[in-house]
């Protein structure tokens, strides 16, 4: 069993690791009481306390381009650098035209440069992260950024309206040796499995209720992380910190439970509670929280789900470099702690929710 | 020596919301007058000062337009663009025509039809005038510009707020005997501090509203002019020109409108005089913080004094009709009303009006020098004339 | 539809890219070409650090057409620490109040569409006030 999964286990031939990381989240927050006052006169568990809203002028573009820039600024390495800029989202603002170039423009990384959206439900940042440890591991690339970044949509009234947020997280991708924190091995588990999804032209996605729980959400982070460790030779204790997908409060803690993990554990990376679920960029945006707050020799295990479904896990080692790096930019909890609370009428202008036309 | 250039003939339509007339009409109407004032005389050349026409009318080539329509065909004709200051400058090209003897007569036209189109279409042409790569992209609009310069200014001078109330209660009190007029309302001091707020700290009494109107000046050579000319004569003692950067971001000091100042320093020295010699100021007051910033470039006042001449004292305020430094004699854009490339005209009409001792209620008694002075957003262009009484 | 126009300008509107006079070390925002300080020619190309502070500031209500789904916005001339102003919008205010003076920081936001919902998105430089960093 060990020497398949060794197999499985995605290592590059070149050591890779995190060489610079940048968070977002928008300023404006939406309590969840406002979404259960509006559609159950105030009559509903809570998922979570409050998500993030991004404002009238912003998109999955420049959330990610800010993202990019705190990135940049913590690798500080020339963006003429980078030989891939890729963006995961299921909120790009084009349907077709791809974010990746125009992120990639405002950084300066353009023209030497690979640039594509990548799309995968709520693990498409962690795919591009994942292609970019190879385009650097084969030594194709110095340097690869990878995003990912979401402000997703729920349906007025739906469980997913009260955790729908906004936010992300970009990554430079480059040697270990310069790293602030080392990839150690990657593994990923990929079924076809339809707990989520969204039709073309449709605004609003389609879950399959408790059926996004035991065969999609458990099962292929379970699947993942179990692998993962099991290749790696460790276990639940061996790591520091971890993050788990967060589509809600629950999940994240049940799972965390189920693999052995403490709350202490996890509750760094924890954030869903007070920015919902960022699609996307939640599993990331945990760990720019870890990393935030992270010492040298600590292990972090990261774990993202897509619906569709799959899920990628990443065991990583914080680098020395951690300590002069990290604060030149901002780190997570100052976004977060940027904070303006907004009614579900504000709410439904800035989504777009209001009919003008 | 050519002899003196001399407004033969002046014409105006009421400045309002002409829904029933169009562009075309507007202009007939002023230039008609205009020909008729003068005892008949016809241009050989005709200026049409207009900003908008291409974009709220989906109208170019107004000189063919209007000489066409006024049965003139055979004229050369042309537009003159140089945004809210396209009056002015027709005004000068004119002036240049026939001092130049080029034309013996030459017609300044300005015309400007808002009410074709409503809404934020209106605004948006609006801030074509600035720069629109860098400006207008930002949502960036004259108004909210003037906003930006007069809270500046508050800020930079330590002025309070209610400093700006005298500049447009002036305006409307010399507003209401003008025929012409879009607000015939004096205002009070209490009126002006209710206002409500349109871009703050600007209030809806610190911006002229826009509004359609034609103004038609008729201009030629006093020596080609037969003895019993039927009215009194007022002559173009000065024609100037000069301009600033587009975007007012751009300037080193955004609160000096060093475009003003210039085109009054390079017209006082062509008429031989200082500015202390003019009777009257027709000023650009499309907003009360406008005012100030000519009065200030134009060096009636020190840098961040300017407002003080629109305060009352123990004397009439010294801008006021009484004053000694009259502005905004017949309501000024905020009480005339702002027809936009057309309000340069207006001035030069309004001006022979004095000078020709035919503003009755609104006659400035010692009218002999007046200087007008027509600004294109924040004095990015800067059109100066001095006319004066012919005796 | 613009797009030409706007395509033209992507490096100064996404990440204030202007320039730096070869001759006097003016720093030029917008790209001018000519230094407006010396006269001579300028074109090398100058990446400005983005930070600033308000020099005057205002709402609109009344937005031009392409901006309507935006307003009430505040534009306001932005003093670069380079030493040039820029007129941007300010964004994320949320509740904070702005003052002249006030501490900002660009950020690449969503300027307006070019037309329609089916027009391209213009995407440019806004500012707001500077990020506090609260978390230590």
């Amino acid at each position: 069993m060990n020497d398949v999964n060794n197999n499985l286990l995605l290592k590059p031939v070149n050591p890779v690791g995190i060489v610079g990381y940048g968070a977002y989240v928008p300023r404006y927050r939406l309590p969840a009481s406002e979404v259960a006052r509006v559609w159950t006169n105030g009559q509903t568990a809570l998922p979570i306390k409050e998500k993030s809203v991004p404002g009238l002028d912003e998109d999955v573009a420049t959330m990610s381009i800010e993202a990019a820039r705190n990135a940049m600024s913590r690798a500080n390495i020339s963006p003429a650098e980078l030989r891939a800029v890729w963006v995961g989202s299921e909120s790009h603002p084009y349907a077709v035209k791809p974010t990746s170039t125009l992120v990639a423009e405002a950084i300066g990384a353009v023209p030497n440069v690979q640039a594509a959206d990548w799309q995968f439900a709520c693990k498409a940042g962690t795919e591009a992260m994942v292609a970019a440890i190879g385009f650097v591991g084969s030594g194709m690339a110095r340097y690869a950024m990878a995003i990912g970044m979401d402000t997703a949509q729920g349906r007025p009234g739906d469980a997913l309206e009260y955790t729908a947020g906004a936010g992300g997280a970009a990554f430079v991708l480059g040697p270990a040796d310069e790293s602030l924190a080392i990839i150690d091995a990657t593994y990923s588990f990929v079924t076809d499995t339809p707990d989520f999804w969204r039709r073309a032209y449709a605004k609003y996605p389609e879950h399959g209720q408790r059926f996004t729980g035991e065969p999609a959400y458990f099962k292929h982070i379970m699947e993942a992380a179990q692998a993962l460790m099991e290749a790696t030779h460790t276990s639940a204790a061996d790591y520091k910190y971890a993050v788990f997908h967060q589509p809600n409060t629950k999940f994240p803690q049940r799972v965390a439970s189920m693999l052995g993990f403490t709350k202490e554990q996890i509750a760094a990376g924890l954030l869903v509670p007070v920015i919902g679920n960022t699609y996307a960029g939640a599993a990331i945006i945990g760990l720019t929280a870890i990393l935030d707050i992270a010492e040298p020799g600590d292990r972090v295990l990261m774990v993202s789900f897509g619906s569709g479904a799959g899920s990628d896990a990443f065991a990583i080692t914080v680098a020395d470099a951690i300590r002069e790096r990290r604060d030149r930019a901002p780190r997570t909890q100052d976004y977060i702690a940027r904070r303006t609370l907004i009614d579900y009428a504000t709410y439904a202008r800035y989504r777009g929710k209001i009919t003008m036309k | 020596m050519m002899s003196e250039v001399v407004i033969a003939g002046i014409g105006q339509t009421p400045v309002e919301e002409h829904w029933d007339k169009s562009l075309r009409e507007l202009g007939l109407m002023a230039l008609e007058a205009a020909v008729q004032d003068s005892g008949g005389l016809r241009p050989q050349a005709l200026y049409v000062g207009n900003m908008f026409a291409p974009q709220l009318s989906r109208q170019a080539h107004l000189g063919a337009l209007i000489a066409d329509f006024a049965g003139l065909t055979g004229i050369e004709a042309v537009t003159i663009e140089a945004g809210g200051a396209s009056g002015g400058a027709a005004l000068r090209a004119a002036y240049l025509a026939v001092a130049s003897g080029a034309v013996d007569v030459a017609m300044a036209l300005g015309v400007e039809k808002f009410s074709d189109v409503i809404g934020a279409e209106v605004d948006a042409a609006l801030a074509t005038g600035g720069d629109s790569d860098y400006e207008a992209v930002q949502g960036l609009t004259p108004t909210a510009q003037a906003a930006l310069l007069m809270r500046r200014y508050l800020y930079e001078y330590d002025v309070p707020r209610q400093a700006f109330a005298g500049f447009p209660i002036i305006a409307h009190a010399n507003g209401v005997h003008n025929p012409n007029a879009m607000f015939r309302k004096a205002i009070s001091a209490e009126v002006y501090q209710q206002a409500s707020v349109v871009s703050d700290p600007l209030n809806l009494f610190d911006v002229a509203p826009l509004a359609d109107g034609a103004a038609a000046v008729l201009l030629t050579r006093a020596d080609l002019l037969p003895p019993a000319f039927p009215h009194r004569l007022a002559r173009i003692a000065a024609s100037s020109m000069a301009t600033d950067t587009l975007a007012l971001h751009d300037r080193p000091d955004p609160l000096e409108f060093r475009a003003a100042r210039l085109s009054v320093e390079r017209a006082c020295e062509k008429a031989r005089i200082v500015p202390a010699q003019v009777d009257i100021f027709e000023l650009h007051d499309a907003y009360s913080i406008y005012a100030v910033l000519s009065l200030e470039a134009a060096g009636f006042a020190e840098r961040g004094q300017g407002w003080k001449l629109a305060q009352n004292g123990a004397e009439p305020a010294v801008v006021s009709l009484r004053g000694s430094l009259p502005i905004s004699v017949l309501g000024g854009f905020k009480a005339r009303g702002n027809p936009g490339g057309a309000a340069g005209v207006y001035q030069a009409v309004e001006a022979a009006l004095q000078l020709r001792g035919e503003a009755r209620e609104n006659q400035s008694p010692h009218a002999r020098r007046v200087m007008i002075q027509n600004l294109a957003g924040p004095a990015s262009s800067a059109v100066t004339h001095i006319l004066e009484a012919l005796d | 539809m613009e797009i030409s126009r706007h395509w033209r300008l992507r490096k100064q509107r996404y990440a204030l890219v202007g320039e730096v006079c070869p001759h006097c070390e003016a720093k030029l925002f917008p790209p001018r070409d000519i230094c407006p300080e010396c006269g001579q020619e300028a074109r090398t190309l100058y990446q400005f650090s983005g930070r600033g502070e308000v020099y005057s500031y205002t709402t609109v209500y009344e937005p031009p057409a392409g901006y309507e789904e935006n307003a009430p916005y505040t534009v306001a001339l932005i003093k670069l620490e380079e030493g040039p102003i820029v007129t941007a919008q300010l964004t994320d205010l949320g509740d904070q109040p702005v003052e002249i003076g006030t501490p900002v920081e660009m950020v690449t936001r969503r300027l307006r569409q070019d037309g329609d919902e089916r027009g391209m998105i213009v995407y440019g430089y806004k500012f707001r006030p500077a990020l506090a960093r609260v978390a230590a």
